[in-house]
């Protein structure tokens, strides 16, 4: 087993304090609370909006995948193949609005 | 051979490993398995949200619907999923600790919290069925025509997702007994919802869960392991997490204050 087998038994036995989960359910909750408010006083004009909302949600999806899925406790290989493969295919699927994206900044959007 | 078996398991590192190899992800092979199928998955849910943002930002005509109560209630439904995500992360806590009896109250709260997003959801979709939205149109903007498509394909595809994970937690909480409740929920869901709602025939998803949920206990009946418990919460973690995406892309990008 060696290595890899201790590694799996760090990556499986981290320190599990109830604590840091309800920190991060708080902190989600104030980040829709955040959300909201900013959509309810219309702060933003639309494309800003999307932006700010979208940056705002990955932040969120970020503290569930790093500790209510526990990737931030898994192994390094296992961390980065799974965000470097999603974030690749994302990358990938974005091609296919390139050339429509490029529309819109040519001719502008309301 | 058993004996074997399980001293292999013994020294694999607290039956934490595989029977046979050592895992090249220093995880257990269920919980890669289940990765990958959430990667393929966030596939599926960013081109219909991808889909459903370029359409908005391309439509200034886009129409804005969810006044006040739509967003008190899609607020009220995002707190209903991430509180379920704390009790299922304090569920795989329990079952590592081996605590059976805490495990299963936990999911159970989980299922609470993941019915109650669905019945939300259910409402705020008949209210919307209601002002006379279909899939083909909407009262409100008649020359964008595909704000009904793409608002029920991307929250009906989530919708499913949630009544699937609640499926499969009370099959990992209750296993047998679970499939009693499916089955009286499925029937009474049939006969008390309105003949004229769509969740009328939308209830038959309980109906084809039930079949393959009494598959999976019948044919290969097991008491589930912390294992178990932990990979189906990596599946509910990613259910609440599309919806961080969700709620904010669709509703709060067609507000009407």
């Amino acid at each position: 087993m060696g290595g890899r087998g201790s590694t799996m038994h760090d990556a499986a036995t981290h320190d599990d304090s109830k604590g840091q989960y309800f920190w991060v359910w708080g902190a989600l909750l104030v980040l829709t609370a955040v959300e909201v408010a900013l959509a309810y006083n219309q702060v933003f004009q639309p494309v800003a909006m999307l932006e700010v909302l979208l940056a705002l949600s990955v932040i969120k999806s970020a503290l569930i995948i790093a500790y209510f899925m526990h990737l931030k406790f898994e192994t390094a290989i296992m961390r980065w193949m799974l965000v470097i493969a999603v974030a690749g295919l994302f990358v990938i699927m974005y091609f296919f609005f390139f050339p429509d994206a490029d529309r819109i900044l040519r001719i502008g959007v309301k | 051979m058993a004996d074997a078996a399980l001293q292999h398991h013994a020294a694999a590192g607290h039956g934490l490993a595989g029977e046979y190899e050592p895992p090249l992800f220093g995880a257990y092979s269920k919980k890669v398995g289940m990765w990958l199928f959430l990667a393929s998955d966030s596939l599926t849910f960013g081109a219909l949200l991808v889909a459903f943002s370029y359409n908005r930002i391309s439509n200034p005509a886009w129409p804005t619907p969810f006044g006040k109560e739509s967003i008190a209630n899609a607020t009220l439904m995002t707190a209903c999923l991430l509180s379920s995500s704390l009790t299922m992360v304090l569920g795989v806590l329990a079952a590592k600790r081996g605590d059976k009896s805490w495990t299963r109250n936990w999911l159970l709260a989980t299922i609470f919290f993941g019915t109650a997003f669905i019945v939300l959801h259910g409402l705020e979709w008949t209210r919307l069925i209601d002002h006379g939205m279909t899939p083909f149109g909407n009262p409100w903007a008649a020359g964008v025509p595909q704000f009904g498509g793409t608002f029920f394909t991307l929250t009906g595809m989530h919708m499913l997702h949630v009544t699937i994970g609640v499926i499969y937690l009370g099959v990992i909480a209750l296993r047998k007994k679970f499939l009693a409740i499916l089955a009286v929920l499925y029937i009474a869901g049939y006969f008390l919802i309105p003949a004229d709602n769509v969740f009328h025939y939308g209830i038959h998803a309980l109906g084809i869960g039930l079949i393959v949920a009494a598959v999976i206990v019948f044919l290969k009946p097991k008491e589930y392991d912390a294992q178990d418990v932990e990979v189906s919460g990596l599946y509910w973690h990613f259910v609440d997490l599309v919806w961080m995406f969700i709620m904010p892309l669709v509703y709060l990008m067609s507000t009407r204050i």
